[in-house]
């Protein structure tokens, strides 16, 4: 569904991507592991058009995304869904306003049918009565979930998450990949998650993908890559400090 | 030496490039903001935000200013014998200089930083990418709102400030100093035109539109978490109100 070609992008000196090649899979969970600062939130803000590559490009289906103008990019962000690291909830707003917010900027929809939309969504992620509350009163499993909630809301055919389990309890991780899951399950949407969250990718993944020093070294099925030899994903997989990724 | 010649480089660079990506905003939020759907719930919220909430401060500032006024201006023309003359220097003062250039520094200061903190805020907390990612234009949705409402408040709140410092000026000159009311209103009457409101009125549009994008620009490309959103606060203020007096200047030089 998606194929990325070759993706470099530099900030002054520094090559963070350095030719990057992935192809998504339609309807399935992709999962991009990497140390924190690899550049995995660079490639997934690329994807949806927050930043522009200085070389590469970005197919959705037949489009390349990276040749679009902002005005044209719109039209695409709007099949698209995203959770931020800090939900990125809009701190003004109840949890019903920024859940019902794309509705209420991109649909006609009254009201009363947004509301209806917004209390599914939030049920769908676990969370009920939540509808007044202001972000400032949430916990951060909460705000991911709400923020999860937003994400969905516009029934998007591609749901990004950069780092979903960021700051989270392994317990609370964990309910965050069921839900993961659950709603990919019943949406049938494709997910593309960076994290650095073992646990919480073999449980989800349909596919992970290693970025490592701006590209992608290793990629397969879960089952797969514990079973690839690499030393450097052995040595992520597995959370050593030795190995031939220098810490320092 | 050459530590200085680089250091005079890189603020050249800064500033060059703040010039440049400010004209960006501005051209960006002139275009968007004649550009369907306008929604005018986020307009009418930042008039009251940059208007009504400023109003205290403005009467405040212009009420004190008119009665100073009258009484430095009742201390100096009283040596000439020309007492007379304090309404229409209260006046003319006011509606010409000090009540546009007050009006633009306190709100400046109250507004202006208020608007850089909230969207430094949404730039450092991911908030703005957010609106990227879900198809809304941040300039149209944030900044728009907040340049209009800073080019049609800042007239209103000036045309209040002039009003509260005549009505100073009026109290002082007549009820404290003894001027006749008759002649006071009078001679303002005679000396005051209305192209010096006017005058006055045009450049805190003028004001406006800087307070707004010089706020709006410093948020909205804050970086470096808590320490970055302080900085484009205080940026927003020490840069709006330098661009205030020296605008201010120019557009004086033309209308004397």
């Amino acid at each position: 569904m998606i194929k990325i070609v070759n993706l470099r992008k530099s900030f002054g000196e520094k090559k963070v991507l350095d030719g990057v090649n992935l192809d998504i899979e339609r309807g399935k969970i992709t999962v991009i592991i990497g140390r924190s600062g690899e550049g995995k939130s660079v490639l997934i803000k690329h994807i949806i058009g927050l930043l522009k590559p200085d070389e590469g490009a970005i197919f959705l289906e037949d489009q390349d995304l990276t040749s679009l103008r902002d005005r044209d990019f719109n039209e695409v962000r709007k099949r698209f869904g995203m959770l931020f690291q800090g939900a990125a909830l809009f701190d003004s707003m109840t949890v019903a306003d920024n859940v019902g917010f794309p509705l209420k900027e991109h649909t006609d929809l009254h009201d009363e049918d947004i509301r209806k939309i917004v209390t599914e969504k939030l049920n769908r992620v676990g969370l009920v009565n939540v509808e007044e509350m202001m972000p400032s009163d949430l916990s951060g499993g909460m705000k991911k979930r709400v923020g999860l909630a937003r994400a969905i809301v516009m029934d998007p055919e591609i749901v990004l998450f950069d780092e979903p389990t960021t700051g989270l309890d392994p317990i609370m991780s964990d309910s965050i990949a069921d839900l993961v899951l659950d709603t990919q399950k019943a949406l049938k949407t494709t997910y593309i998650l960076i994290t650095h969250d073992i646990p919480f990718t073999y449980k989800i993944a349909d596919k992970i993908a290693m970025l490592h020093e701006g590209r992608i070294i290793e990629e397969g099925s879960v089952e797969e890559m514990k079973a690839n030899p690499n030393p450097i994903l052995r040595q992520f997989l597995e959370g050593r400090a030795e190995g031939p990724i220098k810490v320092f | 030496m050459r530590r200085q010649l680089e250091s005079i480089g890189r603020f050249s660079e800064d500033f060059v490039s703040a010039a440049g990506q400010m004209t960006i905003m501005l051209a960006s939020a002139f275009v968007y903001a004649f550009t369907p759907p306008i929604k005018f719930r986020n307009i009418f919220k930042q008039m009251e935000f940059v208007g009504v909430q400023s109003l205290f401060v403005v009467i405040l500032t212009g009420s004190f200013t008119g009665m100073v006024l009258a009484l430095q201006s009742f201390n100096a023309l009283k040596r000439f014998g020309a007492e007379s003359l304090v309404g229409p220097t209260v006046a003319l003062s006011m509606a010409r200089e000090l009540g546009p250039v007050l009006t633009g520094l306190m709100v400046t200061g109250r507004a202006g930083s208020a608007m850089a903190t909230e969207l430094g805020t949404m730039r450092v907390t991911e908030q703005i990418d957010a609106l990227f990612a879900m198809a809304v234009n941040p300039i149209k949705y944030l900044v728009v709102p907040r340049v209009l409402a800073g080019v049609l408040m800042f007239p209103i709140l000036t045309i209040v400030t002039d009003f509260v410092g005549v009505i100073g000026g009026y109290a002082v000159g007549v009820k404290l100093l003894g001027i006749n009311p008759g002649v006071y209103i009078g001679r303002t009457i005679d000396f005051v035109q209305v192209d010096d409101i006017m005058t006055g009125l045009t450049k805190s549009l003028v004001f406006g539109l800087i307070t707004s994008l010089v706020a709006c620009y410093n948020g909205f490309y804050a970086k470096g978490g808590a320490e970055g959103v302080g900085r484009a606060a205080t940026s927003s203020v020490v840069m709006g109100s330098i661009m205030i007096l020296i605008s201010d200047y120019l557009m004086s030089s033309f209308t004397v």
